[in-house]
């Protein structure tokens, strides 16, 4: 390992744009706090190139000790910065998708009252997901970690006045926590087995461990254990109930955090835990089961969605399950390739949604929209790309990703494989869907009500008042951005370029090794599974043609027919109500009448209250004493003079 | 020949009836009369030890002790004509309340 | 032999003017009996020989004290005692009390052994005996009770007269 100076820059820079925005911001233009946002973050994707540019002619990973931290008997902890092929890759999307969302989000927030604290907490968040993907031990990613849930509560509850969006930050957070103490655990079996958390300690003490083939032991108990925080963090089930909610932020929150970065911090720390996980076969079975499982479910919620941003919650949910399907059966590299292009296109998704809203006024319903086309020509066309992009439509990135998740999942078991298929007819379908709805047919809405004052930047004077209109250059840079991003991003993974970049990270004896080896032949195998899914999407595609823009009366005739089963998809399975009846409910009435009625009222006010009130008996009875009457005051006396007496001859007698 | 504890006996009965009296009687002259009972109880009690001990100092101590009695009932007497002129009463039990 | 029936015959007279004060309703009868007690404590004093003291406490107590008492009492007009409504803690707590009292401490001094008889006349208590102590030795607490005297002299001559007498005497007092 070589040490790198500079490594630190890279997320204390957004964190000195952050405080400066935050102290300072309240007082300052909005141009000034545009800039200081940008530049910061801006010069922390810059030494992102810079080191990345070094990295290239490197041997070894680079670190970085900033300083002390915690010292305790022989468990050291510090805050130390790493970096290797995995934490490049993710520090590179991160850096420069959320540069580019930084960019959208000045167009995106500007008229809004809080703007600085907006810019200031994006740059916070960014601090925070870049400590995380920096870190060289788990304490340190672990702050990330925490930090992420933080911003993303902050940022989700922006809007802090509307109840629902307080609420969804609550429940965002609260739920990432139970994710986090499975996180814990994790760790704290770490710290007694191996006596550290910096990962190449930790790893060189798992590397000579025998695989777990019996199903139980340490790595096993780890390895699941991440995986709750991971599911926690990454919306996985049956944690992933925070994130519908979570798009009650602004819409470039829902793209930085909760499509394109934080999401996928689950990921992310399972694919740096690839040591532990290789050793641990029924670990790796229950994130593959959990990835595939939530894939196909989330991806069933979405196809009767109207809000266009819970079609695209969901859609993440899916995607995530994928990534989870692909560490699971060991092609940890092919999750961390899905990981970046899924930020490109799903960012650009998102980004795109918030320009469609925008131009409309702040109506997010699909039902109200409709013939955007015209009206919005560079959203259409940049929306359309991330769509063939996530349908998984050669020659598009995702494409390249998702293949190579399905090939590797077919090696592991034709079941995974089966469902990711069917799950990649379902997302194709939904997203032509979500295209078909938003941008085909005839406009369906109401009058656009200008929602912005007269100070608009860089806002053009659109087609006239009270139409739909496009949105200014500065969001429309990043779409296209991240649309040419959607097209090539894909062509890494040629020829397995992308998985041999990242094979030093995940070398070690991998217990699931058959799959490489059946990769050098089977070449036609590949073929002929490529064929199915790109075919499968193109299906998909076809039939939300025929309902959405052929035939649009078929929906709700399918819908009215198929009504008990149309009901619970639209209503998300009820699992939130199941959530409510299960944990909350019980939790909020056991907290009420034991925790507040009988321990805080009953046993903590009381023994306030009651040694008042006793107090308050003991000087009533004893006022009787002072009655007044000379003749009791002498019969105390003289009692007392007894007891005296009595004491003196009773010492006196011994 | 007397034994020493007759005399302290005698001194004794004298100093409980002094109380009891304190304790029983309601006329606030009466009471002081207990008082003075009392102290001269406690007198022969030290002029026998006097005696026993033959510390003349015990005799002086008595003389002591009838000064101060004669202070303090010049004293209380006195507070208790001023007590009678506002409560028109020499009975102890109608003057409890503790301010006038 | 003698002896034990002259202490006798006036200890009686002692118990028995106690228990008179105790028992009497009218103030001048307890008075009275109060004078009785010290008459005949004046002759134990003699029998133990305080001559002094004895002188003292006839002329001094009986003779000064006792006549104070019996002439508030008729300057207050005290009549028979009503029966009011006493303190229930002083015949409940004291009496017993004291009485329990009173028995350790007899039960106390009659179990001492080294108690030893006192013969009649035993300390002498000569009047210049005594001079020379209380002018020698406790020349300090004689002066102190002197002062003290004075002190409840005027504090009795406050303390009794007329209330517009009092306003016009701290007024000029406090010039």
């Amino acid at each position: 390992m070589t040490p790198n100076p500079y490594l630190w820059l890279v997320p204390l820079l957004p964190l000195a744009g952050a405080a400066i925005n935050g102290f300072f911001g309240r007082r300052s233009s909005k141009k000034a706090i545009s800039t200081v946002a940008l530049v910061f973050c801006g010069a922390a994707f810059a030494v992102a190139l810079l080191i990345a540019w070094d990295f290239s002619s490197a041997s070894a990973p680079y670190y970085f000790d900033l300083a002390h931290w915690l010292r305790s008997g022989s468990f050291q902890a510090d805050f130390s910065f790493y970096l290797d092929q995995l934490s490049l890759v993710m520090l590179l999307v991160v850096t420069g998708v959320g540069f580019l969302i930084h960019i959208y989000s000045v167009g995106y927030m500007w008229d809004d009252d809080g703007y600085y604290r907006f810019m200031s907490y994006m740059n916070l968040f960014m601090f925070f997901m870049l400590t995380l993907v920096l870190a060289k031990n788990y304490l340190f990613m672990f702050i990330g970690w925490e930090g992420v849930g933080l911003a993303s509560y902050l940022l989700i509850g922006y809007w802090f006045t509307k109840d629902s969006a307080a609420a969804a930050g609550k429940k965002a957070f609260i739920v990432n926590r139970i994710g986090d103490f499975g996180f814990l655990i994790a760790l704290f079996l770490m710290i007694k087995h191996f006596g550290s958390l910096d990962f190449t300690r930790v790893f060189a003490a798992v590397q000579p461990l025998s695989p777990e083939t019996a199903g139980s032991g340490l790595l096993t108990a780890i390895g699941l254990l991440l995986m709750v925080g991971a599911a926690g963090k990454s919306a996985q089930i049956p944690l992933y109930v925070w994130l519908p909610d979570a798009m009650e932020g602004p819409t470039p929150v829902s793209a930085l955090i909760h499509a394109a970065t934080m999401v996928t911090a689950g990921v992310y720390m399972v694919a740096r835990s690839s040591v532990i996980f290789e050793r641990a076969p029924m670990a790796m079975m229950v994130v593959a089961i959990i990835g595939t499982l939530t894939a196909l479910f989330a991806a069933t919620i979405g196809i009767a969605q109207t809000d266009i941003k819970k079609v695209l919650a969901y859609s993440t949910i899916s995607q995530l399950g994928y990534m989870f399907m692909a560490c699971g059966v060991g092609a940890f590299s092919a999750g961390i390739f899905h990981l970046m292009t899924h930020a490109f296109f799903k960012g650009l998704l998102f980004l795109a949604a918030g320009s469609v809203i925008h131009g409309i006024g702040g109506e997010q319903d699909m039902r109200k929209m409709g013939g955007l086309r015209t009206y919005m020509p560079w959203t259409f066309a940049t929306m359309g790309i991330a769509t063939l992009a996530i349908a998984g439509i050669p020659p598009f990135a995702g494409f390249w990703s998702k293949d190579e998740i399905l090939w590797k999942a077919f090696g592991a078991s034709w079941v995974y494989w089966l469902i990711g298929v069917i799950t990649a007819f379902i997302t194709s379908f939904y997203m032509f869907r979500l295209m078909y709805m938003t941008f085909g047919g005839d406009y369906r809405g109401a009058v656009v009500q200008q929602a912005h004052g007269h100070e608009v930047y860089g806002h053009g004077q659109g087609t006239g008042h009270g139409e739909p209109h496009e949105s200014p250059g500065v969001m429309l840079g990043p779409l296209v951005i991240l649309a040419v991003l959607s097209v090539v991003g894909g062509f890494v993974g040629y020829g397995n370029q992308f998985e041999h970049f990242l094979a030093p990270v995940f070398q070690g004896a991998s217990a699931v090794a058959q799959e490489t080896s059946r990769e050098a032949g089977d070449s036609t195998l590949e073929y002929l599974l490529m064929a199915v899914s790109v075919s499968v999407a193109v299906l998909g595609w076809l039939l939300a043609h025929l309902l959405y823009s052929r035939r649009p009366e078929l929906p709700k005739r399918i819908a009215a027919s198929l009504d008990g089963l149309y009901q619970a998809v639209v209503n998300k399975y009820y699992i939130d109500e199941l959530y409510a009846v299960l944990f909350v409910k019980p939790v909020i009435d056991g907290s009420t009448t034991i925790l507040w009625h009988d321990i805080d009222q009953g046993v903590i006010d009381a023994a306030v209250n009651d040694s008042a009130d006793a107090a308050r008996h003991v000087s009533d009875n004893v006022r009787h004493m002072q009655s007044g009457n000379l003749r009791s005051y002498a019969g105390w006396i003289a009692a007392g003079g007894a007891v005296v007496i009595a004491y003196m001859v009773w010492m006196g007698v011994r | 020949m007397i034994p020493l504890s007759y005399y302290l006996l005698l001194s004794g009965i004298l100093f409980v009836c002094g109380v009891l009296g304190f304790l029983i009687k309601r006329n606030i002259i009466t009471i002081f009369m207990s008082i003075e009972l009392m102290l001269n109880g406690v007198n022969l009690s030290f002029v026998a030890f006097a005696a026993q001990w033959h510390a003349l100092s015990g005799q002086v101590f008595v003389f002591f002790v009838m000064v101060v009695a004669a202070a303090e009932a010049a004293v209380g007497l006195a507070i208790i004509i001023a007590v009678y002129r506002t409560r028109e009463t020499l009975n102890v039990d109608r003057v409890n309340l503790l301010k006038l | 032999m003698l002896h034990l029936i002259l202490f006798l015959f006036f200890g009686t007279i002692c118990v028995a003017g106690a228990i008179n004060l105790l028992v009497q309703n009218h103030p001048i009868n307890s008075a009275l009996s109060l004078i009785a007690v010290m008459a005949s404590l004046a002759a134990e004093y003699l029998l133990l020989g305080a001559e002094f003291v004895a002188a003292v406490q006839v002329i001094v107590y009986a003779g000064a004290i006792m006549v104070l008492f019996v002439i508030t009492i008729m300057l207050l007009n005290a009549g028979k005692e009503e029966r009011t409504r006493g303190s229930r803690v002083a015949i409940l707590i004291g009496v017993p009390g004291v009485l329990i009292g009173a028995v350790l401490v007899a039960w106390t001094l009659l179990n001492r052994s080294d108690l030893q008889t006192v013969p009649i006349g035993a300390l002498k208590g000569d009047p210049s005996d005594i001079a020379r102590l209380l002018f020698h030795d406790f020349l300090l607490p004689f002066e102190v009770t002197s002062v003290l005297i004075l002190i409840a002299i005027m504090g009795a001559v406050v303390l009794a007269s007329r209330p517009e007498a009092v306003a016009r005497g701290p007024r000029k007092d406090a010039e």
